[in-house]
Order: C-alpha cells, then structure tokens, then sequence
C-alpha cells in the first residue's frame, strides 16, 4: 500500500489530468501499471457484447442481478423473492403467487448463492438456481426468457444459507439449514421448549431436491443432522460424484453469543453425504415420511404463463443413525465457511475462516479412511474421520480469514481472505501459495466463470467484496457493493476493473454468452396464448361486470388501449385490467398504470397477458397510460375510467374511436 | 515516463474511437437518400424484403387461404388497420390499388428496412407517424393475407367474407 500511495503522490494527479474519465482506475492509483492494458481488457465496443453472463445474486434485494463480463456493465435485473414495481412481478394477479409460503404471502427474501444447472459437470446454460435465506427456499430461474419459474418451499429448516448447489448433472439441487431448531423425534416439528435446550432439543436437516429434465422441483429427501450451523456446500465431481460436502459450525452448539461461543473448537465438521446412496435408500421407502408442510409455486407455460401454487403436506427423512453410510463427518479447523471442489473431484478446500490454514482433503484418502473405519469417535451416531487420515495438506499463510475457493482448470486454486482483503493463489498439487492480489475491501465469496465446474473458462475471477467505502462516488451511508474484475490469465493475477453490484451479492456465477443466447426467447406468439383472459384481437376487447367485479379485457399496441374509454365502473367495484399486449417483435413492452392503484404497474411483454387489480375509491374520471415509451405517439397511449357512486345507473360502456 | 506516454496514446485511440463511432452514424443517415435513389426497379415497384422475385397469383381467390389470411389479419392487423377509414395505419381494402402484391407481402414481412430505405414506405411513416410493427408472420402467412386483400377488394359489400 505504501508504495501505491507513492505513486498516487508523484503521478496521480498529472494521470488524472490527462487521461481523465477514461481511465478511472487511475484515480484509485492501484495497479496503476496495469491500467492502460487494464481499459483495453474490459472495455467493449459500443454494439459488442460482453463475453460472459455473470449472474449475482442481489442478497437483501432478493433478486438476481445480470451482469456482462468483462466490462461488469449491469444488464438486467431478475425479480425472483421480492416484489418488483418496475414490472409488477409479485403484484399482478398472474405473478403474486410466486410469493406464497406456509407462512402466506412473502414479500421479501435473501437471495444468496446462485448456480447455474450443469450437465455432466458443465454448466449448460438452461437455468440458475437460488436460495432464499430467511423464508427457506428455492427458485429456478429460466434463461430462455430470464424469468423465474419455480420457488420450492424447504420444510424443518431455518435459514437456508448452504444451499442451492447443484450434482454434475443437475440430478438434485441441495439445501442445508443454517439455524437448527427444536424438532420432536416423531415428527420433527418445531417445538415450544426453552432456548436453552439446545443441546438436547434442536437439529439441522439437510434437503436434497429433485430436478426433472423440465426442471420441475421436488424435495425426494431430507436427512437428520446435529444440531449445528450449516454454512456451505458443494457437490463432488468426476472420481466424487455421488458425494456433496456440506461445512458446519457451531459444533459447541451454543445458543446465544455465537461469536464467542461458537469458536471455542479447535476443529468443526465438513459432512460428507453419500447422496447416491441416500437416493437409492430414499427409493426404497426408508427413512420415514413425516408432515413437512411446504409451498411449491410454478409458472403454467400452458396457461398463460399464470403462476400457481400447491401445498404438499410430508417430507421423506432419512436418519443417519439408522441408514449407515449416507453420512461422515470430516473434522475441519476452524469453523469453516466455505467448501468447495477442485475440477478434477480429487480435493475438498475448506476455507476455515478462523484458522490460520487452507484444509485440504483428498477425496481417495476419506474413502480409504471410511474403508479402515479410521475413526476417532462418533457424533449422533455419524462416525468421524481421522483428520490426519483424510488430509491432502494445509496451505500455510492464506491470508487471514480464508473463506471461499475457486479454480482455473490449470491446477491453481484461488482463495478469498476476508480480514486481509487478499485473494490468494495457491496450486493445489503441492498446496502452496503461488500470488497473492490486494482486493478493495473484504473479499466473501469469488467467482471464476465455471469456477465450481468441471470445465472452469480460467480468463477472469471476480472477487466480491462486502466493504465499499470509498471505492466509488460516496452516496451517502449507504452504497452498493463492490465488484473487481481479476485477469488470471497468467503467471500473475492483475486488477482490471471495479464495478458496483445491487444489494449486496454473496455469491456469483458466470458462463460463456453463446450458451444462452441460443435460447432466448424475444416474444411470445399470440397464438401460444394460453391465458384465460387473453384478448387476441381487438375484436374480442371488452367490459363484463360480475356482481361488483368488473373485468376488463383490453389490447394494446403501438399507441393505443382498446377500450380506452370505459364507463360504468362504480366505487367499491374489484375492477381486473386483463391486459394482452398484441405486439409480436423483439423488445417492444408495454406499460399499464392507473392513477391510485394501490399495487404496481404492469409492464407486459409481447404476446403476454398481465392483470391489475384496482379498487376505485372516489368518483371522478381517472386516468390510465402506457408507462414504456413506445412509439414517437407514446404520449397518445392513454385513456380514462369513469368510476360512479355505488348507487348510480351507469351501465358498462367502452370503446375506442368512436 | 513510458507508461505515461502510453495511458496517452491509449486515451487518443479512445477519443478517435468515439469520432469515428459518430461519424459513421452520419454517414448512415447521408447515404439513406442514396441508398433509397439507388433501389432497383424491382425494389422501387416491388419493395424491399424476402420477396424479390414477382409472384404468379392465380386468376381466381382462394376463398380458404382468403379466410386464414382474415383471422391472422384480425389478430395481427386489425388494432391499426381498418379496411375502408383510415385508422392508426392506413385503410386497407383499396390497398392493391396502390401497391404491388410483391410490396405488400415485403412490407408485412420487413416493415423496419421498408420505413428506412424505401421513399413510398418512407412518405407514409412521414403521414401516419406510427411505424409499422414487425408482427414476425412467415412468409406463407403473409401469403395468405395478401389473398384476404384480393378477396377484400374484389367483394367491396362484404365486411367479412361470406
């Protein structure tokens, strides 16, 4: 640092001068060598596009936000667990479902992790999964059309933070509760007991979800675990298919001031899950199916793209006690965050984040281990490895803080160190450290596109960073967070660029642009419509009144709602906007907003049908617009309601130029 | 010293960048004049798009290819077309009065590159200030519109075919 702060004092300013905005980077002075290759790098032509999608998750926004690499340009934002005004999602009547839990309806989640699907482990571009934190749960994002398609509720958890990671062909995505809770024997159904009973009351599960090729979503099984903290997971690959590695801590099983209580051990676990021989007991009827009420929510492609939901009332629980062989704990220093699976499937890093090494496990040696019952003791019945059987080696002097590791296919491993704002290259064949970058401030997870894959594309690593400070223009308090962009293309890693990410992204993924483009879907035909309150054609637009709901069935296309004057609306009224967007071209939306309306805007793709709710509550003429700029005659795009008093004789009337 | 030198060159080569990024662009709209008193006679009569050879139309209207060109025409069309007022677009049941067969099926099919480089479908963007939406129909679709058109013009008592 100090010799950075020289070079800032003897050439910042004239470099500023100079190269002014274009070459931002100088202004923080770091890797001010690099910089002028560094603008080449990422910089994108107007018209190109970027080579990589990155996809971050937007943490406490609850969304999944789009980025291009390498120029870190935000191109979309994917509504997934909380509403979105810009386009109505969780507020219109097709969409809100989504939402639902056992718990009702859910405005907001915590999107951490998200995962692209793979097939034999590659990332192959048909969807991203996520997790949600606080409500447990799971989404499917389609990259057809960039759309949330599934949420999975998951039962007998409680902060769903090491989830949802995915087996090498998508066979199960995997969920594990951070937070243990009481849970009876019988039924492990949350209990009323005492806090602290802890120790004798509470547990953690672990979920494996089943993905069918439609990419449909059910829970085949859940396993009973101690009751510790679940932090992380990843799934085998090549020689340790079969397998996920989950991290635990808290195996002190405190209950309250964590932070001390919870770092007394010397070591915590890694679980190791034979998840095919799980599967196959799960096959067989075993374990037992208990009640575990959960929401699954889905897009009906066949009805109009209308969201709904069913409850399912059991889960199937396997006990590790009584099905030998689905579980081994791999005693882990200290406290460890993050677990991840080097591309060749042989080693397990465990980024124990209060430990002064990176763990290394070999994959060969835990199985030998388990084939000489090399044990040092059970927990709950689950047999623990001996460390010093299992262990590959330990990378000396990571950083401080070691927490997650990605991989560039070329044999090097690279590790964030959260306290020491690093990222650490080491080789994983003889576990020592080979670079080390500077990286602005507190890197948690990284992100290398493929990076947990098979087959990573080793260009760049992107470190995310969960302190902003003066990284870009202060706003205020508070600010978004920081993203860097990291060539890793050679010997040495340099800094390319930083770019802000929306709300705050735990973790990312990437994957070469061609393997989604090819799927992009640019409207919807009209003919495919199957929504029951579509309206195809002009013709078909109209005003129904049932009782006191009115529905109106409406069109639009560039400029103009037909109908766009409707009378006989009356206070107190539910009237339902069934809006059909009638355009059939590439990126030509419309918007729907009408004065009051105590919900959100609609923005309708071609092709779509959307429906408002409004509840008019005074009368008067009130006005409705297209809200997306659309034609040079946008501004003309308009048309009025006229509500009346309950007890007027106002007969339904509509129409459009007459 | 060197670095500096290139950070310099760099940023030159990124403004130039920019100056030639615009220029082009007016290059574009300079040469649409050109382009447009360049189309070939084919294109003038014909306009521009997959159809680039005339159509053989048969004496007689298909009726059944006329009434799947009447349903497309009532999802796709008719929010802007009318066939006997004008409306968003212009009125359509004269419409082979004035146009080719060829230029109507290239106009459906290719409306964007029409507005820009053709000076009739230019003149009417110019009057309607809507431009024409590409509804993506396939060509036989258009085919069949077009055969709602003849059928139109030639039954000018029917509001539907009958």
């Amino acid at each position: 640092m100090n010799t950075i702060h020289k070079i800032i004092r003897t050439w910042g300013l004239p470099l500023l001068v100079i190269s002014g905005f274009l070459l931002t980077g100088c202004q923080n002075g770091q890797q001010l060598g690099s910089s002028a290759d560094a603008a080449s790098k990422v910089y994108v032509s107007p018209g190109e596009h970027d080579e990589f999608y990155g996809f971050f998750s937007g943490g406490y926004n609850g969304q999944l936000g789009v980025y291009g690499l390498p120029s870190g340009r935000h191109i979309f934002t994917i509504p997934v667990f909380s509403q979105a005004p810009v386009n109505g999602y969780g507020y219109s009547e097709e969409t809100k479902a989504m939402l639902n839990t056992s718990h009702g309806f859910v405005p907001w989640g915590d999107a951490h992790h998200p995962e692209l699907s793979q097939t034999n482990g590659e990332t192959d571009g048909r969807w991203v999964f996520m997790n949600e934190n606080n409500t447990p749960r799971i989404a499917r994002i389609g990259l057809n059309e960039f759309k949330t398609q599934e949420i999975i509720e998951i039962p007998n958890s409680a902060g769903n933070h090491a989830s949802s990671f995915v087996t090498p062909n998508t066979e199960y995505v995997s969920a594990a509760t951070r937070f243990s809770i009481p849970m009876d024997d019988e039924n492990m159904q949350n209990m009323d007991v005492s806090i602290d009973s802890y120790k004798e009351n509470f547990k953690g599960t672990i979920s494996f979800i089943k993905v069918s090729d439609e990419g449909k979503m059910n829970i085949d099984f859940q396993i009973m675990m101690p009751g510790f903290d679940y932090d992380l997971s990843h799934a085998g690959k090549g020689p340790s298919n079969g397998w996920s590695f989950f991290t635990s801590y808290n195996s002190e099983q405190a209950n309250t001031l964590l932070e001390i209580n919870a770092s007394k051990n010397d070591k915590d676990f890694i679980a190791a899950i034979n998840w095919k021989k799980a599967a196959e007991y799960a096959k067989q009827g075993k374990g037992k199916m208990i009640p575990g009420e959960h929401v699954r929510n889905y897009i009906d492609h066949e009805e109009g793209g209308i969201v709904k939901s069913e409850t399912i009332d059991k889960v199937r629980v396997l006990d590790p006690r009584e099905l030998e062989g689905i579980v081994y704990f791999l005693p882990t220093p200290k406290s460890p965050h993050g677990v991840d699976v080097d591309p060749t499937g042989q080693y397990i890093a465990a980024g124990g984040k209060l430990s002064t090494v990176i763990p290394v496990h070999s994959f060969a040696k835990m199985q030998k281990a388990i084939e000489n019952e090399e044990f040092e003791g059970k927990v709950m019945g689950i047999p623990v490895l001996k460390y010093d059987s299992i262990l590959h080696g330990e990378v000396e002097n990571p950083g401080l803080g070691p927490l997650h590791t990605e991989f560039d296919g070329r044999g090097n491993a690279y590790t964030t160190a959260f306290i020491s704002s690093e990222i650490v290259k080491w080789n994983i064949e003889n576990t020592e450290v080979v670079d080390r970058i500077d990286v602005y401030y507190s890197p948690g997870h990284l992100m290398i596109p493929g990076g947990d894959s098979q087959n990573p594309d080793g260009k760049y690593l992107v470190s995310l960073n969960k302190i902003t400070k003066d990284r870009f223009l202060p706003t205020g308090p508070e600010m978004f967070h920081s993203a860097q962009l990291i060539d890793i293309s050679g010997e040495k890693m340099k800094m390319l660029l930083d770019f802000p990410t929306e709300g705050e992204p735990h973790y990312a993924q990437a994957i070469k642009a061609d393997k989604v483009i090819k799927n992009q879907k640019r409207f919807y035909k009209l003919e495919e419509n199957g929504h029951p309150k579509a309206t195809t054609s002009e013709k078909q637009a109209k005003v129904v009144r049932k009782g006191n709901e009115v529905h109106i069935y409406m069109t639009t296309i560039r400029s103009h709602f037909t109908p766009d004057n409707i009378e006989g609306v009356k206070v107190g009224d539910d009237v339902y906007f069934h809006v059909t967007n009638l355009e059939q071209d590439w990126d030509v939306p419309h918007g729907f907003a009408i004065k009051g309306a105590n919900t959100a805007e609609l923005l309708i793709m071609p092709g779509e049908t959307l429906t408002l709710k409004w509840q008019p509550k005074k009368a008067g003429v009130v006005p409705f617009y297209c809200t997306d700029f659309c034609s040079a005659l946008h501004q003309e795009m308009q048309g009025y309601v006229r509500v009346s008093e309950k007890d007027s004789d106002v007969e339904i009337a509509y129409g459009t130029g007459q | 010293m060197k670095k500096l030198i290139g950070l310099l060159v760099i940023s030159l080569t990124l403004f130039v960048g920019c100056g030639g990024g615009s220029d082009t662009g007016n290059n574009k709209s300079a040469s649409t004049e050109k382009e447009s008193s360049g189309l070939t006679d084919f294109e003038q009569k014909n306009g521009i798009g997959p159809v680039t050879e005339e159509i053989q139309l048969p004496s007689n209207i298909e009726k059944e290819l006329a009434k799947k060109g009447e349903a497309l025409f009532e999802t796709k069309c008719s929010a802007c077309h009318k066939l006997d007022e004008r409306y968003v677009g212009p009125a359509q049941r004269d419409l082979l009065d004035r146009r080719s067969p060829e230029y109507v099926m290239n106009m459906i099919l290719n409306p964007a590159e029409m507005v820009k480089k053709h000076p009739e479908a230019q003149k009417m963007l110019q009057e309607f200030m809507t431009p024409m939406p590409n509804q993506n129909l396939s060509r036989d679709e258009a085919r069949t519109i077009l055969e709602y058109f003849r059928y139109m013009k030639k039954h000018k008592d029917q509001m539907e075919i009958q």
